[in-house]
C-alpha cells in the first residue's frame, strides 16, 4: 500500500491516526469492557447460588445476561458488513439498477485478482491484504482480521453516494484502503473488537467463508 | 487509449479517453478532470493489485484514472 494520506482524514481531524499500537490498544480496550460488563453477571450468578441455592434461576438470568452482552456487541460488529438501509426504487430503475451493478461487478473485478474475485462473487466481500491485517471489504463496513487470524476488527465506513451500485460502494471503499490503509482505519468508525469466533456466528451464512479465508490467510502471515 | 472513469449511479461513466501522443486529447482530459475534482471527487489511479494512489493533476502516462466520492464513517 502507499503512504499516501486520505483527503477524507481531514474531516476527522481530532482523531490520532491508526497504528499498529493503537489497534493493539484499542484491542486490548474492547477486552477490558467486555470483561467489565460479563464478570459481575457472572459473579452475581455464582454468589446468588452460594447464598440460596433457590435463587438458581435468577443466577441463570445472570450467566444468560453475561452471555448475550458479548453476543449484541459481536452482532453490531457483524452488521457493518450487510447493506445499508434499501431506499425505495423509483419506477422503472430496477432494470437500470441491474444494468449499473453488472457494470460496477466488471470494475471491481478489474481491480482484484482471480481469487478475491471469485470470493466477492460467492460472499460479497473482497479480501485484501494490509500492513495491519487481512480486511474483508463490504459495501458498508470492513473487517480487519489481525495477524493470527483470532481477533477482528469491524468498521462501519461508506461512501457518501446513496445512489451507487452495490459494487461501486465496494470499490470506493477497496480503492480508499489501497490509497492509504491507516488512515482508511481512522475515517472509519470501529463498532466491535473481538474474537473471530463471536463475529463468525454473528455473520449471515454466505458471508462465513470470506472470513475463514481471511483468517487463513491472516494466520499464513 | 487510457481512460478517465467516474463510479456513479451507472456503474461507471467514461469522462475522457486520451494518447499519450495526443497532446490535444490530453488537454481535454486534463479539463475533464479538474472539473471533476471541483465537484469533489477524488482521482484514484491503481498501481497493481493491493495499491493506489491519489492524484491531484492528471498523469497522462496512466492507463486508467478513477474518480471516486469520499468515504466517511458511518
Amino acid at each position: 500500500m502507499t503512504a499516501g494520506t486520505l483527503p477524507e482524514i481531514a474531516a476527522v481531524a481530532w482523531r490520532r491516526r491508526v497504528d499498529e499500537r493503537a489497534l493493539r490498544a484499542r484491542g486490548r480496550l474492547w477486552t477490558l469492557s467486555t470483561g467489565a460488563h460479563t464478570v459481575p453477571f457472572v459473579a452475581i450468578a455464582g454468589v446468588l447460588v452460594g447464598i440460596e441455592p433457590l435463587l438458581a434461576p435468577v443466577s441463570a438470568l445472570a450467566l444468560v445476561h453475561a452471555w448475550a452482552i458479548p453476543e449484541l456487541y459481536a452482532k453490531r460488529g457483524a452488521n457493518v458488513l450487510g447493506p445499508p438501509r434499501p431506499r425505495a426504487p423509483a419506477a422503472g430503475s430496477a432494470a437500470a439498477a441491474t444494468r449499473a451493478q453488472a457494470t460496477a461487478l466488471g470494475l471491481l473485478g478489474d481491480l482484484v485478482g482471480h481469487a478475491a474475485r471469485e470470493l466477492h462473487a460467492h460472499t460479497g466481500l473482497v479480501p485484501e491484504r494490509g500492513a495491519l491485517g487481512v480486511w474483508l471489504v463490504g459495501e458498508a463496513g470492513a473487517l480487519l482480521v489481525r495477524p493470527g487470524g483470532r481477533r477482528v476488527h469491524c468498521w462501519c465506513v461508506r461512501a457518501d453516494d446513496p445512489s451507487l451500485p452495490p459494487a461501486d460502494r465496494t470499490a470506493h471503499l477497496l480503492l480508499a484502503l489501497r490509497e492509504d490503509e491507516p488512515g482508511f482505519a481512522t475515517v472509519a468508525n470501529l463498532a466491535f473488537s473481538g474474537a473471530r469466533w463471536r463475529v463468525r456466528r454473528r455473520l449471515p451464512p454466505r458471508m462465513r467463508p470470506a472470513l475463514d479465508a481471511a483468517g487463513q490467510m491472516a494466520r499464513r502471515g | 487509449m487510457a481512460r478517465l472513469i467516474r463510479m456513479d449511479r451507472t456503474g461507471h461513466t467514461t469522462l475522457a479517453e486520451w494518447s499519450a501522443a495526443d497532446e490535444s486529447s490530453i488537454a481535454a482530459a486534463a479539463a475533464a478532470f479538474r472539473e471533476q475534482l471541483d465537484l469533489g471527487y477524488y482521482a484514484v489511479v491503481t498501481q497493481g493489485e493491493g495499491r493506489a494512489e491519489q492524484v491531484r493533476e492528471l498523469p497522462p502516462d496512466a492507463e486508467l484514472v478513477i474518480l471516486r466520492r469520499p468515504i466517511a464513517g458511518g
